[in-house]
């Protein structure tokens, strides 16, 4: 236990200490709420749809956790490229409670900058309309921070160097975010475009904090929950067996 | 207390260590010597259970450190020849996490964290972060948390490496005692031939990934009628320098690597 503590510490600590990245992670989230929310308001008004930025916030509070957390986990590459895994790899801790405090560590920097989005977007003008759902929504925050820390991990257990993080962010994290239903409705969409929005885990994370905050519901917050906790342990147990593989 | 034997590995389809075999008796300070790209390292991380052999047995207290890694890694410290401290923490909390991992109970790791950084003159830093540290400090650091627990064995990969007389002199007389008062079993490198004389019980010379020659200092010499350490050294290594042929081999290698992506 006390070394999930100071694994989770350590990165808790990193996090704090790195002003700059706080700041400049959350340049991404204002852009799309001011770009997006404020230029497609008034077609997504016309078209019926209601207020975007009320549709869109939950999307940008997905947004910002998911790239925060596969950062998180990714960083891992650096503690291997500057040396520091050798450390807690001959450690005498299990393996998979080294990966559990790193994951709940980048968990937590992930749930931290997902709560000053939410800020954000109630100074952009969101309105938060079901407040007893508010447990059910910082829990889906909960899972998607976990599972995509656990992402992350996972990925740079097998990559020993940036060399293939471009390829990584381009053909997996983007896609994840884009085609999630965090800029757009799930409904009347072509079928390829449905086919993948309901495999992608990030839906079902947009979906319930649309639930939860709003009111608003595709899959609907129980099924978010379940697929959600499903795969959060499906990517922690992947990233326990492929970080134990590591060899230096 | 280490037993080698046979041990093979193949990086890619390049042979580090080629069927090497030796023994550690408890309570010995046995260095392990041999010039650059000769296989020391990697044969210290396959006792550190950092890396699968390929072929070959060891034993590290009668464990098997690829299969019972955890037992395994309660048995010895290590201080690494590459920088393994984290750049963002302060010397105090790089001890402190590596005291938690090794669960020394507060009391004592508070104590020793404070003694070893005063013997390793770290403790007026102690607050800074570690970036903020030269390369000799941020070494002493290393060596200070590598002797933080008191493990059975320690393996030491080149731990003068860039240090001052003062500070090297330091380190050996503390090895040197916890050796004689813990009976701490020592496995060491190094390419001062001076320190091995001085400390190592006994020496195992490394070339191309075989052992050339083992004993203690005054065998090797006798053996090859070398008045020094180093003589003895240099008559059973050649004196070719090896960072100029590997470099090429080496690049191709991490090119490989690259290529490779899950490590072998
Ligand atoms: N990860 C790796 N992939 C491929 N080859 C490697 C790898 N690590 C080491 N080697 C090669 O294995 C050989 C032995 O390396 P090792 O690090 O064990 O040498 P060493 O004896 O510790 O040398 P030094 O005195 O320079 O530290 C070298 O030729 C090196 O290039
Ligand atoms: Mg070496």
């Amino acid at each position: 236990m006390s070394a999930i503590y100071i694994l989770w510490l350590r990165q808790l600590k990193r996090y704090l200490r790195s002003k700059p990245r706080i700041i400049a992670s959350l340049g991404q989230p204002l852009l799309f709420l001011v770009a997006l929310g404020f230029g497609f308001g008034p077609i997504f008004q016309r078209a019926g749809q209601g207020n975007y930025i009320q549709f869109l916030a939950p999307g940008v509070i997905a947004m910002t956790i998911l790239f925060t957390a596969v950062f998180s986990g990714i960083e891992l590459i650096w503690d291997r490229q500057f040396g520091f895994l050798k450390e807690t790899l001959v450690a005498p801790v299990p393996r998979i409670l080294v990966m559990i405090g790193r994951t709940l560590g980048g968990a937590t920097v992930a749930m931290i900058q997902g709560l000053i989005v939410i800020v954000i977007c109630l100074i952009a003008g969101f309105r938060v309309t079901n407040f007893h759902a508010l447990p059910e929504a910082i829990l889906v925050m909960v899972l998607v921070s976990i599972m995509f820390t656990a992402l992350g991990t996972a990925i740079a257990s097998v990559l020993s160097d940036f060399q293939g993080f471009q390829l990584i962010m381009n053909f997996l994290v983007m896609p994840i975010f884009f085609l999630s239903g965090a800029l757009f409705p799930l409904t009347n969409l072509p079928k390829v475009l449905n086919i993948i929005a309901t495999i992608d885990p990030l839906s079902y994370g947009v979906d319930g904090l649309r639930s939860a905050l709003i009111g608003v519901a595709h899959f609907g917050l129980p099924l978010d929950l379940a697929v959600l906790s499903i795969i959060a342990a499906a990517l922690v147990g992947l990233g326990s067996v492929l970080f134990s593989r590591i060899q230096l | 207390m280490i037993r080698v034997s046979n041990l093979v590995k193949n990086y890619g389809d390049f042979q580090a260590v080629r069927d090497i075999s030796f023994d550690v008796d408890e309570g010995e300070i046995f260095a392990f010597l041999g010039p650059n790209g000769a296989g020391k390292t990697t044969t210290i991380k396959i006792l550190t259970t950092l890396l699968k052999p390929t072929s070959g047995a060891v034993e590290l207290d009668g464990l098997d450190p690829s299969v019972q890694h955890n037992e395994a890694r309660k048995r010895f410290g290590i201080v690494f020849q590459d920088p393994s401290l984290d750049d963002e923490l302060t010397a105090y909390e790089n001890m402190d996490f590596h005291g938690v991992l090794y669960k020394v109970p507060r009391k004592i790791r508070r104590e020793r964290i404070e003694s070893l950084l005063k013997l390793f003159e770290l403790w007026d830093r102690r607050n800074d972060p570690v970036k903020q540290y030269s390369g000799g400090m941020k070494r002493r650091l290393e060596i200070a948390r590598g002797l933080l627990h008191t493990p059975k064995i320690l393996f030491l990969d080149e731990p003068t490496l860039g240090l001052d007389p003062q500070t090297r002199n330091q380190l050996w007389t503390h090895v040197k005692k916890l050796n004689e008062d813990e009976r701490v079993t020592v496995f060491m490198t190094t390419h001062y031939m001076e320190e091995a004389e001085r400390v190592a019980h006994r020496i195992a010379i490394i070339d191309h990934g075989k052992i050339v020659a083992q004993g203690t200092a005054q065998q090797l010499k006798e053996q090859t009628g070398g008045e020094t350490l180093e003589q003895a050294f240099l008559a059973l290594t050649g004196s070719t320098i090896r960072d100029e042929d590997a470099s090429s081999v080496d690049q191709m290698r991490s090119m490989a690597r690259m290529f490779r992506r899950g490590r072998s």
